[in-house]
């Protein structure tokens, strides 16, 4: 151990309660700060895995249809090898004409793990409660499945009955209570003046409610007998390996395909951007506990050069530099960063443990029915790093104050 | 400078303290040789420049102008780190109020100039260190903590650890200045033997009338100079 550790051990003892308190500030700040990012991150990434378990990573809609051409540049002599990109603009084209190749181009990106094809019209629906208007999506089921979590989705009924039967539907869970329909019953779907039954073979909940009020899945076959679109698509669905990485891949099979491309990253943003802001703007807050535990530090570390000035001087005496002075000061701020740090770290861990079994019920824009967290390393490496920059900045004023005394002063009695 | 020489010397010492109005000449040009195996009473009275002397020649302060050599080396006007390493190597302290590090024991206390002069492992040091002790007669307290100790016994603690490193001067402000007159003599007699014993300067100051007849030379100060 070297002398300076020593030294910085026994000096900690000097005002034990208040290196104690500023210890506990440390290890609550630290702690408080990684269960608020675990909570804050939690409900993020909760929300992430729901928008791509219902929406996909990607949405292949309207192609784009340019309308800039470009002209042969007419030179002095005639003809020339020069093209002018004429300036004109672009067209949009609702749909997809020929969603099976698109689907095929599509499946040959790499990072692409799932298509489907989605046709969707707004329908009135009719039960023997009431009427209401709906989304009605067509689906091939396993292609959908593919690129969403419907399956464990399902809370009433199941996909097997939905598979055999050509008429089954798949109703979101607000839509079935407000309805008071259950797996077995029927309804009536009524669209440019023509009816048709279907039978609900499941109820699904996403826990987003503007989804689950309103979407009904039912066959792509049936959906286009019903909405009379016997081609074309609405817009495909596309999962992705690797999720994180959807807006390049947007940015690249909208070239290809001449179709837009929207990321789940810019449908969602507003969300995101919100919860953002929420996972900053609580860090600052719990960062606080941090700040004030430093300025204790700082004041602790301030006392106890005052309160050492004499021995700071009878070490000087010895031979010991200002260096090894100020880092006997520097190690205390060191041991009690570390212990603080070490503390926080199991407190937030114990502590987002027990948050995430708090029962709390969220619906609209995902469904849990507890707190949700997100265990990251990078939240604990966070907390330990502001720890770390406030604690030994608070400790680097007084180290250099000691450092700086002058030994002949101290022993005359003129220091400070 | 050889080894027959002053092991520390100084010359045209001038020191001002205070600034403005109250700025005070303290020392007027002293020149001061020590010798070693001998021991240097500095007398006379207060405020007349004594223990600024002791903290020029202990390298604890900066002369305003005049030279210090510790071992014929010039050390006065050196950088910080090269006066604290000489004050490490060359120089042992013994202040009128011990100013022993209450949170160690006698031992640890002892030990604290070896850990940074290195020269020693951990079990030399201790040994030595017990040695030391042993020497000052306080072998059967060397893991009592400062505050356990009485006045008179922390002081030959400080003693021990002055000569922790084998210093070559051993400076000492009013070192039974705090003392009884049983614990006086006692300090003093130690001080004198060990200096005597392993050839070191003590260069001491004192208002004890006593402590000056008994030492080796006498140099009595007033308003900053030697008379």
């Amino acid at each position: 151990m070297s002398p300076n550790l020593r030294i910085a051990l026994r000096f900690l003892t000097a005002r034990k309660r208040a290196m104690f308190m500023s210890l506990f500030g440390i290890m609550f700040g630290v702690g408080f700060f990684i269960v608020t990012q675990a909570q804050t991150s939690g409900f993020e990434s909760f929300f992430i895995k729901t928008i791509l378990g219902t929406n996909g990573a990607l949405r292949i809609e309207d192609r784009m249809q340019a309308t800039m051409f470009p002209m042969e540049a007419d030179g002095a002599a005639g003809g020339s090898d020069f093209l002018i990109a004429g300036e004109g603009g672009r067209k949009i084209i609702p749909g997809i004409e020929d969603p099976f190749r698109i689907s095929e181009a599509v499946r040959r990106f790499k990072n692409v793990s799932g298509v489907s094809i989605v046709l969707q019209g707004t329908v009135n629906l009719s039960t023997n409660v009431s009427g209401d208007s709906v989304r009605v999506q067509g689906v091939n089921i396993d292609d959908h499945l593919a690129v969403s979590d419907l399956a464990s989705q399902i809370v009433q009924g199941d996909l097997a009955d939905y598979r055999l039967t050509p008429a089954g539907a798949l109703v979101g869970s607000v839509l079935a209570s407000r309805q008071n329909l259950h797996p077995g019953d029927t309804f009536t779907l009524e669209w440019n003046g023509e009816a048709r039954r279907y039978r609900v073979s499941a109820v699904y909940e996403t826990g987003v409610s503007d989804i689950d009020r309103v979407r009904v899945y039912i066959h792509l076959a049936e959906a286009r007998s019903l909405l009379q679109k016997p081609t074309g698509a609405t817009f495909i669905q596309v999962n992705l390996f690797d999720h994180e990485r959807a807006p390049e891949d947007a940015v690249r099979i909208q070239e290809v395909i001449g179709h837009t491309v929207a990321p789940w990253q810019r449908r969602e943003k507003t969300w995101l951007d919100v919860f953002r802001a929420l996972r900053f703007s609580s860090a600052l807050t719990v960062s606080t506990i941090i700040l004030i535990s430093g300025l204790a530090m700082f004041n602790t570390l301030a006392m106890v050069v005052m309160e050492k000035t004499k021995d700071i001087a009878i070490l000087r005496s010895m031979g010991y530099t200002r260096r090894d002075i100020a880092r006997v000061f520097i190690w205390q701020g060191a041991i009690v960063l570390a212990a603080g740090a070490i503390l926080g770290c199991v407190f937030g861990a114990v502590a987002t443990y027990g948050v995430s079994k708090l029962p709390i019920r969220i619906r609209g824009i995902f469904s849990t029915d507890s707190f949700v967290v997100a265990w990251s390393p990078w939240h604990y490496v966070a907390a330990v790093t502001i720890a770390a920059v406030v604690v030994m900045a608070a400790s680097l004023i007084p180290a250099r104050r000691a450092a700086r005394l002058e030994p002949g002063d101290v022993i005359r009695g003129t220091a400070l | 400078m050889t080894a027959a020489g002053p092991v520390l010397r100084c010359a045209g010492l001038h020191r001002y303290l205070g600034h403005g109005a109250g700025r005070v000449h303290v020392l007027r040009g002293v020149s001061f040789e020590a010798e070693r195996g001998c021991v240097h009473a500095i007398v006379g009275p207060s405020g007349c420049g004594k223990s600024t002397l002791l903290y020029q020649l202990g390298l604890l302060d900066r002369p305003d102008d005049g030279q210090i050599w510790i071992n014929g080396e010039t050390i006065s006007n050196s950088s910080d780190a090269l006066r604290t390493a000489a004050r490490g190597r060359h120089l042992g302290f013994v202040f009128q109020f011990h100013f022993l590090l209450l949170e160690f024991t006698a031992l640890e206390n002892v030990m604290m100039p070896m850990r940074k002069f290195g020269r020693l492992d951990e079990a030399g040091m201790a040994t030595r260190a017990r040695r030391l002790l042993d020497e000052v007669g306080l072998g059967d307290k060397t893991h009592r903590l400062g505050t356990e100790l009485s006045g008179g016994e922390q002081q030959r603690v400080a003693v021990a650890r002055a000569l922790a490193n084998e210093p070559a001067v051993i400076l000492a402000d009013e070192p039974t200045g705090n003392l009884d007159q049983s614990n006086s003599a006692m300090v003093f007699d130690l001080l004198a033997r060990l200096a005597r014993e392993n050839g070191q300067a003590v260069v001491l100051v004192t208002h004890n009338p006593e402590i000056a007849r008994r030492s080796d030379r006498v140099l009595a100060m007033r308003d900053g100079v030697f008379v």
